[in-house]
Formats: C-alpha cells, structure tokens, sequence
C-alpha cells in the first residue's frame, strides 16, 4: 500500500490547528461588538477540521469527531431561531437582544450579550455547512 | 409593536428546522409535518382575523425603529394571502405522503416544503425592500432544493434553467434595489414611497420602476419572460408543482401590485399601459402554449401565464374594481392551480402517463376524479357561479369603465380556450368505453382525494360564497389605492 510521507505536514498541522481553532473561539467571541462574528469563527473552525482532515484522513477523524455535521445545521439554525423567540418572553420585538456587566472569577468584568447566543448558532451552521460541503465534495469519486 | 405579525413568519422556520432532524424518521415527519402546518394555519387565521377587525399590525424587528429597521407589515392583503398560502400548505402536506416516494421524504422534503411557507409568508408581509429581496432567496433557495428532489436526470436538466433563470433575476433584483437606494437614500418600502411622492416620480424613478417590473415578470413568468416556467414545473413531484404553480409566480404578481399600488404610482400614464399590454400578449400566448400541447401537466403549467395575465390586467387598468378583481382572481388562482395540479398529479399516477393520446375512458374507473377535474374546469374558466367568474367580472368591468375594448375582448376569447385547453383532458382522458380486452389494474387513490376535495371546497366557496368575501376584497383595493394609509401604519404610530 502506498503510504505518503506527510510527517511534516502532520506536525505543522497539529501547531496550526491549535492556533486556528483558539483564534476562531477569538473571532466568535468578539464578534457582537468588535470585528469577528459566528460566521468566520465557524469558517476557521471548518479550515482547521478541513486541514486534520487533509492530514489524517477520512477514517481516523470519523473517530476523532463523531459528530454528524448535518445535524449540526439543524441544531445551529434552531438556537439562532430560539434566541429571536426568547424576546417574546421579555414582551420585546423578535430578535431584540440586551446585554449586562458581569463579574467573574479570574477573569474580571465581561460583557455578556444574548446577541452572543445567536452568534453562536451562527457559527454552528456556518461550521455544519463547511463541511458538508467540502466532505461530499471529497468523498465524491 | 406586536409580535404576531412575524409568527407565519417564523413558526413555519422553526418548524422547518426540527423536521430537519427528524428526517430520517419518516412516520414522525409525515405526522408532524401534518400537525404543524394545521398549527400554523390557525395562527395565522387568528392573526387574519385580528388584521381585518383592528387594523394593521407592524412589527419593527430587534425594537429599531421603522425608518432604519425592518418592519414586518402585516395588512389585510398581505394576511388575506399569507392565509391562502397556509391554506394550500395544509393540503399539500396531506397529499405529500401519498405522492412522494420515502426517498424523497428522507432527503429533506418537509424540511424544504415548510422552508417554502416561511419564505413566501416573508416575501407577503415584509415592509422592506431589501429584506423582499432575502425572502425571495429564501423561497428560491428552497424551490431549488425542491425541484431537484428525486435526481431524473429531466430535473437536473430543467433545474439548471430554473437556478440561473432565478439567479440572473435576483442579481438584478438587488441592483434595482441599489439604484433605488441611490436615489431615494432609503429601503423601507414606506418611506421610499413617501420619497417618490416628493420628488414626484422624475424619469430615473420611472426607469427604476421599469427595471423591477422585469425582475418581478420574470418571478411571475410574464410574456415574453415565461419561457423557462412551463417545463421546469412539471418535472417535479406533483405536490412540488402544485406548490411552485400556487405560491410561487403569485409571489412576483403580488411584488408588482404593491411596488406599483404603493410606491411607484405617480407615472401611470407612462408604466400602467405598458402592464396591459403585456397582460394582452401574456393571455394570448399561454392559451396558445396551453392548447397546442397534449402533455396533462403542461397544459396546466401554461394555464398560469394567462392567469398572471389577467392579474396584471388588473394592475394595469388600476381603479377600484379592476383592483378588487386582481385580488380577487389572485386567491381564487392560488387555490384553483394547487387544485388542477394535484388531480393532474393523480391522473398521470392513474393512467401511467402524462400523454393524453394514451388515455381513455377513465371516468370508468375514477368517477370522483373525473367530477373534480370537471368542476375545477369550470371554477378555472370562470363559469358562473364560481370563484373565476367573479373575479373576471370585476376585471372586465374595470376595464371597460376605462374603454380597454380590446383586452376585454382578448379577455373574454381566452377564458374561452381556457375551459377548451382543460376540458381536452376531461374529453380525451375521461370519456371512452371501458376497455374489456385487458384487465385494467386499478390503482388506488385513497389519501389523493381528501386534500384535493379540502381545497376546492374553499375555491367554490369563494364563488358562492362572493357575498361574504366580496366585501373585505373591496376594501383591500379601496386600501391599496390610498398609500397613505400603508405608509401612516410604518412611519407614524
């Protein structure tokens, strides 16, 4: 069987996904009110998944990841849906967000924003899409 | 402020996207699907309800306000029609489980069907231009997904025509938007036309508002943009063409009615003959398509460029009646195309074919199915007392208050070939002698009836009943031609 000699690959690959994967919660994070948002958190995410991908392969992420990215979409554009809806239990207008000050242990004051929560459906979508798309695309013959 | 008004938006969307992850679980779908679509039906009656008794109801969406947000206009049009939509979504999910094979169902169908409702309810009661356009997208997107359901290498072919029919009309969908906005400096549909009257509708306007006429026609499947309609809605299931028939080119008629009863209606002179026209040459050539063929399901699939013909007729000759009569004939449309399409649907699963040269005598074996196709048939060329009758009675006599002899004329001939084009089916596929020589297997249509009988039912009452509907119509139109009234209920509350 013909085996490729990806060690170099491999070993960037496991530095650089780190640092994509820790940059996209960044991205996702900051999204609400600086540059960033759901939508390229969930791209990185996907460009990092896609790199594993690309390194290890189809068989050894199927064990790695379990998870099945269609759902994910489901999943993703019911919590983005859902945070429209809990406005209607404050008596707000659909999809009207707010957001408090709040202190935390270790890490201080943060913001906290429901507009995070729609961002983060957001990002599981964008994520589910990603990749579904690029594996249907590979696994194509 | 009150959420009601984005609910037929949203309950169907979230519906959507729990059928998504249950769609491996066929009876679970079928079943949910089934009580979702009633849910949703009787939301949206007690919202329509509410509509006609209290007036509009506006929602500025996220609580910023109307000039900047998005506002969702719900007005008694746009409820009358997003609860003829809900109305069709109800039979059609009835029918669907009957029509559909399970693979089809697994792969997505409910998701995409209630996909469907949530963009079409958008594109009726959305209150901003731009956000039209996204609501089109939606509905697109998920028509897309619809008509390649099932993989005949015929769908792919006609699904490519569709995709970049659509895209190219989008994209000059948003340019118009973007002219527009570079003129008017806003994209609230309400205060656009508070800016149009202003400056009184000067040439660019009126060159704008020709531009979204094309984009609309071509959505609406309007002569000489319907070249890619009839084909492409016959190749999927036939609960996916009665959908696409009922919902979708009604879509782009109502987008017409509202850009030019609200916002571009200070150059009638110049735009409105040009609809009758175009209405004129749209009648004439989709009776001709519709007769020439004696495929089953085009010579429905033609029957609704004539239809979009009389509505826009309607537009063109713009006064109280002919407006009436429009909205009139949109509803009635509506039901009747879902209607047809799903007995033709039966038909061609019956008979095996959709040729008509191949069938006969099937009055013997389907009674019922046959009464219904003859009754629609009649509903459809407006024999009194049914529902296209009225509608084309306040048509004609709207036009005629105008002196537009000759669409009246072209009017009056094509209702004709209309109930010829439809009663070729009845006489060719229907009547006969049984055939003893082989025995016929008959196939069952148990489950096709019910939605079928559910729809027409609405579709004569609103002939029969015209002295009950007649009146809420007459005052949609006597509405629509006060813009005043649209843009006080966004702009000033």
């Amino acid at each position: 069987m013909y085996k490729p000699n990806n060690l170099i690959l491999r070993t960037t690959t496991s530095l650089i996904a780190f640092i994509l994967l820790g940059f996209a919660v960044y991205l996702l994070f900051a999204g609400h009110n600086a540059p960033g948002g759901g939508f390229v958190g969930g791209l990185m995410t996907a460009a990092a998944i896609v790199l594993m991908y690309i390194s290890y392969g189809t068989e050894v992420m199927k064990k790695i990841l379990p998870i099945n990215f269609r759902t994910l979409i489901s999943i993703g554009l019911l919590v983005a849906v859902l945070t429209g809806f809990g406005a209607f239990l404050f008596q707000q207008p659909f999809l009207a967000h707010t957001y408090d000050y709040f202190m935390f242990p270790f890490f201080g004051e943060i913001e906290l924003a429901t507009a995070m929560l729609f961002d983060i459906g957001v990002y599981l979508t964008v994520l589910g899409v990603t990749i579904t798309i690029i594996l249907s695309i590979a696994n194509d013959q | 402020m009150s959420n009601l008004a984005v609910l037929p938006i949203i309950l169907p969307l979230l519906f959507g996207i729990i059928l998504a992850l249950t769609h491996n679980r066929i009876p679970l779908s079928r079943f949910l699907t089934k009580t979702f679509t009633i849910i949703n039906l009787g939301v949206v009656s007690y919202i329509t309800f509410r509509v006609f008794n209290q007036g509009t109801i506006t929602l500025e969406t996220g609580g910023w306000e109307a000039p900047y947000g998005i506002v969702i206009v719900a007005d008694s049009l746009a409820m009358l029609l997003v609860l003829t939509t809900n109305i069709i979504a109800v039979a059609c999910a009835f029918y669907a489980p009957h029509s559909l094979s399970e693979r089809q169902e697994k792969y997505y169908f409910y998701p995409f069907f209630l996909l469907l409702i949530t963009g079409v309810s958008g594109a009726f009661l959305t209150g901003d231009l731009f956000n039209l356009f996204v609501f089109f997208e939606v509905l697109l997107m998920a028509s897309y997904g619809l008509i390649v359901l099932g993989g005949d290498k015929v769908q792919l072919r006609e699904s490519i025509k569709y995709v970049i029919i659509n895209l190219f009309s989008s994209m000059l969908f948003v340019t118009a938007v973007a002219f527009l906005y570079s003129v008017v400096g806003t994209i609230n549909m309400a205060q656009i036309a508070e800016r149009v009257q202003e400056v009184e509708q000067q040439g660019i306007l009126t060159t704008i508002a020709i531009l979204f006429f094309f984009v609309f026609a071509t959505k609406a499947a309007l002569f000489p943009l319907y070249y890619w309609m009839p084909k492409s809605y016959i190749v999927p299931n036939p609960v996916v063409s009665a959908l696409f028939g009922a919902l979708l080119t009604k879509v782009g008629i109502y987008s017409i009615l509202r850009m030019f009863s609200l916002i571009f209606i200070h150059n009638i002179d110049f735009t409105h003959p040009l609809f009758i026209w175009i209405a004129g040459l749209s009648l004439i050539f989709g009776v001709i398509g519709s007769i020439s063929t004696n495929n089953v399901k085009l010579i429905v699939a033609y029957n609704i460029i004539p239809a979009v013909g009389f509505l826009i007729m309607g537009i063109g000759v713009f006064n109280e009646d002919a407006l009436s009569g429009t909205i009139y004939y949109l509803v009635h449309d509506m039901f009747i195309k879902a209607v047809l399409f799903l007995i033709v649907g039966v038909i061609v699963y019956v008979a095996g074919t959709s040729d008509l040269r191949k069938m006969n005598g099937l009055i013997n074996y389907y009674p019922l199915l046959g009464w219904l196709l003859f009754i629609s048939a009649f509903v459809l060329a407006g024999i009194p007392p049914f529902s296209g009758f009225i509608g084309k009675l306040l048509l004609l006599k709207g036009a005629l208050s105008v002196d537009e002899v000759i669409i009246v004329l072209i009017a009056l001939i094509s209702s004709l070939l209309i109930l010829y084009s439809i009663m070729k089916i009845f006489i060719n596929g229907f009547w006969g002698e049984k055939q003893e020589s082989d025995n016929i297997k008959l196939k069952s249509t148990k489950g096709f009836m019910g939605p079928i009988v559910f729809l027409l039912e609405f579709s004569v009452m609103l002939g029969i009943g015209a002295e009950f509907v007649y009146p809420p119509i007459a005052s949609i139109s006597e509405y629509l031609l006060n813009p005043e009234l649209y843009i006080d209920s966004v702009l000033k509350e």
